[in-house]
């Protein structure tokens, strides 16, 4: 570890605090139909879409109506997406004639993008057409990512409504979030990217030679456009197989800073959207404050032990684990983006996490594993925090032996059943697919590594895929088994929390508020804020000890020992 | 003012059908399509160099990009960061890495062998082993190593172009990229740009 290192995380993390308070304001007044700086450009905008649409953004939903237009949302995007994948070969904007998918890859990779995963079970330049990249997955990352806002928005909505049991319009949510939030930043930092170096063009690849005589085709695209929306949305999905270690995507170390202050922005600057919902912006404050911590121990966890030298290879004489590395941003920058994109669900990758050190390949895994709650997924953070926020009040609840209450509400039986049930998906989707896939042939076939390298492999994808992180041990394989397995978690992990969160929100919108006691458990507090950082470390990090030991844990022992496999 | 009541709590799934296509569509149109386009219209005519793929042109020709590392073999040349990319390497039509594991025997026999071959093609070197130049990248396309891992090549380069150590040095030297503000990623030196420049100086 070096000071330097430290430094440039510091200078990162500042950047985003920065922003924590402007845009988290800024989403507030969008999403309660404010007017804005922006209203000038983008109003008309805005009412274009509704009228388009047939939308009526003043008619209040029901969380089952939300509910409902979410899914049928979904549905559509599912079978737009779906269909451009196993028909591009037909369709325009494919200069290298790339071939129809298979069934099964395009099933997998249309619930990927549906959900905001990204996994990648191809490679971007050498298997799909610029039409489907930027009309298919981009255009995904858009709309996935304003769908988890809203049932970010929903929830808040849910605990701080006391006057109507309605949740919002989920149309107007969804138009509003996409307009005046992922638009603009995604405008001005496709061309930060661009003067950076990304590519922007529909130009077919360019052939040439190299400097000793082989032949290179170099890949196009419009990729500023869509590498953009792939952070600011925590997406995660490359226009190369390589994402954004690959230059094409990440060129310098400074598209690096701006592509993890897009990941993180939104996540954190959401805290301070709640607080102004709240009334109580010591409310925000507490979740920003639980966040931060976490972060700053997996950082420090992830960069500690990729720095150590990795003994098998020190025995030959080199002292840095380099392998899957990029030489412009070396330990400290990759160790730092591993973090920032598990801790969100965005899954972009600036090095291959599969050949990291075991511990500094557990601490992303276990980012996951804790639900993606610091900070978290555009919305979906929001919404998985404050799951483990009633979790919380809950049992300091049975502690005092008081009915446990959050910003006024009475938090009940009902209440509990369902944030439990949002919160176990993050068990039952991992664990499950995992033990299935392991004593399958076809989940061993799909491993790159054996010993318990190879465990791990399966354990983070299918961890990824209900995180809908999208991030992977790489190594791991595509066939029929994995790609329909994967399909499946994917969508398990992302719409069996959607709908308890929203079903929650209904419970809670119109509750009647209870007057603040002296018995009430502060939810401001730093005894708050440890409590929290508890639960969410015991119900999220160990159910998984035991995996996680079959794994990472004991490879670190046995590669302490000079164990190859 | 009293909020008006909420119309309906339970409708059928056809009724959110309609606005699920027509958002579809408009957003699909303007997202998709014309966002793409806006951007690479400003691309073209503000960095048109970045927009195009930062090509590098002998004259007309293309002869590579300042973005793709190239697999570089020959003695006279710098060797850059191993690529696992495509069959021989370097292929940017196939970016990944090994992801082979810390306790992976493959991963550990191919970089002992590779600290044996580098020994070998720089009998003169001094200083280290740098990790960059016996491990693969993670995109298979990088093109940079660490000014270590280029002065490690100094004496081999040298004696290859029959040249002086510190002629070469100096090249190096003037392709030193160091950390953005100081704090941003790590020094680096563009493999491809360096080998170029060997080349153009080569009559002079």
């Amino acid at each position: 570890m070096t000071l330097i290192g430290w430094l440039q995380s510091a200078l990162f993390f500042a950047l985003v605090c920065a922003a924590v308070v402007p845009v988290g304001a800024f989403m507030y007044r969008v999403y309660e139909g404010e007017r804005t700086w922006l209203a000038p450009v983008l109003g008309p905008l805005e009412r274009l879409v509704y009228r388009l649409c047939r939308i009526d953004p003043s008619r209040e939903m029901s969380w089952v109506t939300y509910a409902f237009a979410l899914m049928a949302f979904h549905v559509i995007g599912f079978i737009w997406l779906y269909g451009l994948l196993v028909t591009q070969q037909w369709l325009p904007l494919n200069p290298q004639h790339f071939a129809n998918l298979a069934p099964d890859l395009a099933f997998n990779t249309a619930v990927s993008f549906l959900t905001n995963t990204n996994w990648q079970f191809y490679s971007g330049e050498n298997a799909l057409s610029y039409l489907v990249q930027m009309a298919g997955l981009a255009w995904h990352n858009f709309v996935s990512a304003a769908a988890g806002m809203c049932v970010a928005i929903a929830l808040i909505r849910g605990i701080v409504r006391t006057d109507k049991s309605t949740l919002g319009n989920f149309w107007a949510d969804l138009t509003r979030g996409t307009l005046y939030i992922f638009l603009p930043i995604a405008f001005v930092g496709a061309l930060f990217l661009l003067w950076q170096g990304v590519p922007q063009n529909f130009s077919a690849y360019t052939d040439t030679v190299s400097m000793e005589g082989a032949k290179i085709s170099i890949p196009q695209g419009p990729m500023a456009s869509q590498e953009v929306i792939k952070e600011l949305g925590t997406n995660g999905g490359g226009f190369v197989n390589a994402n954004s270690a690959a230059t094409f995507e990440n060129p310098t170390p400074f598209s690096n800073l701006a592509e993890l202050w897009l990941i993180l922005v939104i996540g954190a600057a959401l805290t301070y959207t709640f607080g102004k919902y709240a009334r109580d912006q010591r409310q925000g404050w507490a979740l920003f404050a639980a966040m931060t911590i976490m972060f700053a121990g997996s950082l420090a966890t992830c960069y500690y032990f990729e720095a150590q030298p990795n003994p098998l290879m020190a025995a030959h004489g080199v002292t840095i684990n380099f392998e899957g590395l990029e030489t412009r941003f070396g330990v400290a920058a990759s160790t730092l983006w591993a973090v920032v994109t598990t801790i969100t669900s965005c899954g972009a990758v600036n090095a291959m996490h599969d050949s990291f050190n075991p511990i500094a390949g557990l601490v992303p895994m276990a980012n996951i594993q804790t639900g993606e709650v610091i900070f978290g997924g555009v919305g979906a953070g929001m919404y998985g925090m404050l799951l483990f926020v009633v979790l919380t009040v809950f049992i300091a609840g049975l502690m005092v032996g008081r009915t446990p209450e959050y910003l006024g509400k009475k938090i009940e039986g009902t209440q509990v059943k369902l944030a439990m049930l949002g919160a176990l998906v993050f068990a039952v989707f991992p664990l499950i697919p995992a033990a299935i896939a392991v004593v399958l042939p076809a989940g061993l076939n799909a491993m790159n590594n054996s010993g318990p390298h190879g465990f791990s492999e399966v354990l983070y994808m299918t961890t990824s895929w209900t995180g809908n992180n999208g991030s992977a041990f790489a190594g791991i394989g595509s066939n029929l088994f994995t790609n329909l397995l994967g399909g499946v978690t994917m969508f398990g992990g992302r719409f069996a929390e959607m709908i308890p969160v929203l079903a929650l929100a209904g419970s809670l919108a119109g509750k009647r508020a209870v007057p603040f006691s002296s018995g009430t458990f502060k939810t401001t507090t730093a005894l708050f804020v440890a409590l929290l950082i508890g639960v969410v470390v015991l119900v999220g990090l160990l159910t998984f000890l035991p995996a996680d030991s079959l794994g990472p844990i004991v490879e670190h022992l046995l590669m302490q020992n000079g164990k190859t496999f | 003012m009293q909020s008006p009541a909420p119309q309906t709590t339970r409708e059928s799934t056809l009724s959110h059908l309609l606005p699920a296509v027509l958002f579809t569509i408009v957003s699909v149109i303007g997202l998709g399509i014309v966002y793409p386009v806006v951007i690479w219209l400003i691309g073209i005519a503000i960095f048109p160099y970045q927009a195009n793929g930062s090509l590098i042109k002998d004259g007309d020709k293309i002869v590579g990009s300042v973005l793709v590392g190239q697999t570089f073999k020959k003695p006279q040349y710098f060797h850059g960061h191993p690529s696992a990319a495509g069959k021989d390497g370097y292929d940017p039509t196939n970016t990944g890495g090994t992801n082979l594991g810390p306790t992976s025997k493959k991963l550990i026999d191919s970089v002992a062998a590779a600290v044996v071959a580098l020994k070998k093609d720089n009998p003169d070197a001094t200083g280290p082993i740098p990790s960059e130049l016996v491990t693969s990248s993670a995109s298979g396309i990088d093109p940079d190593i660490t000014p270590e891992g280029a002065y490690y090549q100094i004496p081999r380069v040298a004696k290859a172009r029959g040249v002086s150590p510190d002629a070469v040095r100096a090249i190096v030297d003037a392709h030193v990229r160091g950390r953005t503000f100081g704090i941003l990623g790590e020094p680096r030196v563009n493999v491809v740009e360096l080998n170029r420049a060997l080349d153009a100086t080569k009559g002079g």
